[in-house]
């Protein structure tokens, strides 16, 4: 009965010098645009961790939340492609973005447990390029903040901070995609999460402990029902204020867009200026590890996070 | 040479239907040591019962088979029939052509076809069946209780009454259980504690019982008529001998300033380092938390030793050991609530002012940590809305257990209820999946919460609660309108599932008695058998068993009372004669049936010559504890070990008459 997850298994090989991590990369493509920053801070972390990203070449787009909302196979036999081009690498996958993670392992829990799809998937052979669809569902899919926090360990990174960001107050902002549904993501306590919390404050801020961190954000109604999207804006932002928030960490891209782009429509419905920044948690731990404002980023917000953040922290220019 | 008589039974058309009877009949006359064979619509009847004895005597048969039911059904009918005309009853056997051919089948000479086969089959069983007697045992009449919440008390008192002694066992300080937490119980809103401490005294001042508080079972050897028990009484450090229950320790106790957790308040009020559970305990005999106790983590304190005027405090004291002789075991260990911690939407266990069924009993009772006011634990504020949801962990396959707590529908009315009578111009609003109020008196009492108390019932689910500004807000849906619904309140009670209290494994281990994957013990037959375990002599009352409310519990420990009077009312205990036999001649005492044997019944033995040495050492079965399972006859490498009235050979004949 314990909600207490487990964790897929990575191979880790321990050197002189330490963990020695290397995974296929999966960026997905917002990393290359709206979330261009995440992709950078991404890059930067994993350089000061030493952990090495493969990129998995020749990846397609995961079908992220449209896909699936129309079809049930099309979704799957995207995440089949790239589970198979990454089988290639022969390591486990490591992806940033939520919505990736999220189908991905999806596509993988399919292909395990259900046969009729496995049978269905096996009929396109185009797709697999020559990969046999039962090794499809073992491959590992890893999120990083699971494998920062697992495998790594909050130990070792908080060993490593050179610029600690204490006395700067943080809502961890997981969304949906990171932890439902709970028996496929198998991603920390599902109603609630603590892997970013427990990093974040490894870098020195204090976390809040606030009510929306695995609330909906409204995502892709952004574009259907903006309404709707700016009171769930509203909502979430509100919150985190109230409990001291001077930042929102967040996993996810969608969550990003929804929470920073449309802050100024959250701000016309509740009459009120939010002016809350919106940071990715890739964002203030390579911060915290030495990395330079312009190397993940940080400029390349709506609501400005420079002036928070640089009044707890030295930040390089 | 064998004489058997063959009887088809129709069964109305329950097999006649399906199998050919009489062809059944006819082929069966023509096998070999069948002298009668006939068909008859109803067997089990009177006049069919007769036609076996008539056919016995005609015919002067040497054994019967009866071609109809499960053996489970009638065999016990057909036996007697056959013993009152002087046929040894185990020289009968049954043909299950029932629930294993007709009721499954539907091509009727296939099923026919099969119906002869099982009917010869035991044909050639009944040709090796012995005639059997039954083991008689003398019986200790003595009865152990193991745990003393309502079912303990009410099994206790009704064999004490019945004029038998009994052993009362209870982990706890005090007995009591979980009644007596309870302010007042559903539907006719009796305080729980005036109806129960007059039993309690009841077991304490009963000449025929022997109660052991503060103590655990540590070891049960033996079978039914004749266990032998050991009991742990845990170190009191104040001798029960001594003590007046005055109380003048507890008073002075300095812990009691550090606020210790009071186990009895679940955790909402506070008790010192010698304590008793609640003012009316049975035995009013205070217990020392020696964890928590100054004297035994610090080494110096002793206040408690001075002010005592009778001298009863006892540091030194160890845990000690006694052993009972009892003829019957009734488990009456009862149940605990799992935790919330499972639920991270309700803040799992994270938020005071989120708590259990049984806390909020702690805070609407009149001895409760707030003298009855419905204050909130967080900062001792009256509560104006209270919050409650109903099958927190029932029901819920996802996260908790799939089965119905049963007792919650009925407290969550109750709770709505008494705040109401608390404090008037509260609110109350109840999220509920769907009301289960079965019972006497029991829908009135919920309807009566809704109508007149104006409790407000929502039909739905909680998504979620947390904290703002000091408040609990609460989420959820109601299912009815279709609408989001948002309470602010002041306290939210969680109706959290019921599970067996812990160690029910260890129990369950020590008395060989099986349990469920939830942990409740299992009776050995859900409707016929609902009081008695798979082990004789064995027992079960109250939540042990499945989530019961206090009648139900009450019922079921008056009923497991009533089994152990009619072991101790018999002279003596008859019992099965088809149990495991050892060869002494080819056992080799590899003991493999010793390690197999799940009742414990393979003793050993050793074997002299006349002028006294010691030939070798061989297996036993005691035929007290031997159920008949056939574990060690599989086990024995060189068959040594048959069982009686299934033996190998029968076995053999009955597998080489499939092949006819």
């Amino acid at each position: 009965m314990s909600t207490h997850m487990k964790h897929n298994t990575v191979e880790v090989t321990n050197t002189m010098s330490g963990i020695n991590l290397k995974f296929a990369y999966y960026p997905g493509c917002s990393l290359s645009g709206t979330a261009v920053e995440y992709g950078m801070s991404t890059k930067a972390l994993c350089n000061l961790l030493e952990i090495e990203l493969e990129e998995i070449p020749d990846w397609i787009c995961c079908g992220a939340t449209p896909a699936h909302a129309i079809r049930t196979l099309f979704p799957i036999a995207l995440g089949a492609r790239n589970l198979a081009l990454a089988a290639k690498l022969k390591m486990p996958i490591l992806t940033v973005c939520a919505a990736c993670f999220n189908r991905l392992k999806f596509a993988a829990h399919e292909l395990k447990h259900n046969s009729a799809v496995r049978e269905k998937i096996s009929q396109l052979p185009e797709l697999l390029d020559g990969c046999k669809v039962e090794q499809l569902g073992d491959i590992n899919v890893l999120h990083l903040l699971s494998v920062l926090h697992d495998i790594y360990g909050v130990e070792r990174i908080k060993g490593m901070v050179k610029h600690s960001l204490s006395g700067l107050k943080v809502a961890c902002y997981y969304g949906c995609l990171l932890v439902r549904p709970p028996k496929v993501m198998q991603f920390d306590d599902p109603e609630n999460p603590q892997l970013m919390d427990r990093l974040i404050e490894a870098i020195g801020a204090e976390t809040v402990d606030w009510a929306y961190k695995v609330e909906c954000c409204g995502a892709s109604l952004a574009l259907s029902r903006s309404e709707l999207v700016a009171e769930r804006v509203h909502l979430i932002l509100s919150d985190a204020k109230a409990r001291g928030a001077q930042v929102i960490c967040v996993a996810c891209p969608l969550c990003h867009v929804n929470l920073d782009v449309y802050q100024v429509d959250a701000d016309a419905k509740a009459g009120q200026k939010h002016d809350m920044p919106i940071v990715y948690f890739t964002q203030l731990i390579a911060l915290a590890l030495g990395a330079s404002v312009g190397e993940v980023g940080l400029n390349k917000h709506m609501i400005n996070p420079i002036p928070v953040l640089s009044a707890v922290l030295k930040v390089t220019g | 040479m064998p004489r058997i008589g063959v009887f088809v039974c129709h069964c109305g058309v329950n097999i006649a239907a399906t199998v050919d009877v009489e062809r059944v009949k006819d082929e069966l006359a023509k096998h070999p040591g069948v002298v009668y064979s006939t068909d008859y619509r109803y067997v089990c009847s009177d006049p069919g019962q007769k036609l076996i004895q008539d056919a016995i005597r005609e015919h002067n048969l040497t054994g019967v088979v009866v071609a109809a039911c499960s053996p489970c059904m009638h065999e016990a009918t057909f036996r007697t029939a056959c013993a009152s005309v002087g046929l040894n009853p185990y020289l009968c056997e049954m043909a299950n052509i029932r629930e294993h051919c007709s009721w499954v089948h539907q091509d009727k000479e296939a099923a026919t076809r099969k119906a002869i086969e099982l009917t010869r089959i035991m044909v050639e069983k009944v040709k090796r069946n012995q005639e059997l007697y039954p083991i008689y045992i003398d019986v200790t009449k003595r009865a152990l209780v193991i745990g003393g919440g309502i079912a303990g008390i009410q099994a206790a008192l009704d064999i004490a009454d019945g004029g038998y002694d009994v052993v009362l066992v209870e982990r706890e300080p005090s007995i009591g259980g979980h009644m007596a937490q309870l302010s007042e119980t559903f539907p006719t809103l009796d305080c729980s504690q005036c109806i129960l401490t007059p039993k309690m005294v009841q077991v304490r001042q009963h000449q025929k019982i022997k109660l052991y508080t503060y103590s655990v079972v540590e070891d049960v050897r033996g079978y039914i008529g004749n266990f032998e028990v050991t009991i742990r009484k845990k170190a009191r450090s104040v001798r029960e001998d001594l003590c007046t229950g005055c109380g003048l320790c507890m008073q002075r106790c300095p812990a009691r300033r550090d606020g210790i957790p009071s186990e009895f308040d679940r955790g909402l009020g506070t008790r010192p380092a010698i304590y008793t559970p609640f003012p009316q305990a049975v035995p009013n005999v205070p217990v020392i938390d020696r964890e928590h106790c100054r004297y035994f983590t610090e080494g110096k304190c002793r206040v408690c030793e001075r002010v005592c005027p009778v001298k009863a405090i006892d540091y030194e004291q160890q845990d000690e050991f006694v052993t009972e002789r009892v003829g019957a075991i009734i488990v009456a260990t009862g149940y605990e609530l799992i935790s919330p911690s499972l639920y991270g939407e309700y803040g799992s266990g994270r938020f005071k002012d989120v708590i259990d069924g049984l806390q909020f009993e702690r805070l609407l009772s009149a001895s409760g940590p707030t003298g009855g006011k419905v204050l909130r634990p967080s900062d001792g504020k009256e509560a104006k809305v209270v919050v409650f949801i109903a099958c927190v962990g029932s029901r819920d396959r996802a996260k908790g257990i799939p089965y119905c707590s049963k007792i919650c529908c009925m407290y969550i009315a109750k709770h709505a209820l008494l705040f109401k009578h608390r404090v008037h111009d509260g609110e109350s609003y109840v999220f509920y999946m769907d009301i289960r109020a079965g019972g006497k008196g029991y829908d009135e009492f919920v309807r009566r919460a809704i109508e007149e108390e104006g409790a407000c019932y929502i039909r739905g689910r909680v998504s979620r609660i947390y904290e703002s500004n000091g408040k609990l807000i609460v989420k959820g849906m109601d299912t009815l309108s279709g609408k989001l619904i948002e309470v602010e309140a002041d306290i939210v009670v969680l109706a959290t599932a019921m599970r067996p209290s812990d160690g029910f494994e260890e129990l369950a281990r020590k008395l060989r008695i099986p349990y469920d994957e939830y942990g409740f013990f299992s009776e050995a037959h859900p409707k016929l058998r609902p009081v008695e375990t798979t082990t004789a002599g064995v027992f079960l009352a109250g939540a042990c068993q499945a989530p019961k409310d206090i009648p139900e519990s009450v019922a079921q420990a008056s009923a497991a009372a009533s089994k152990v009077l009619g072991i101790f009312g018999a002279p003596r205990i008859e019992r099965e004669p088809t149990i495991a036999v050892v060869n002494e001649t080819t056992c080799t005492g590899c003991f493999d049936c010793e390690r197999v044997c799940p009742y414990n019944a393979v003793e050993r033995k050793e074997i002299r010559d006349r002028r006294g040495n010691l030939i070798k050492v061989v297996s036993s079965v005691n035929p007290g504890l031997c159920e008949g399972c056939g574990a060690c006859v599989a086990a024995c490498r060189n068959k040594s070990v048959d069982l009686r009235g299934f033996s190998d050979e029968q076995i053999f004949a009955q597998l080489s008459a499939i092949a006819i």
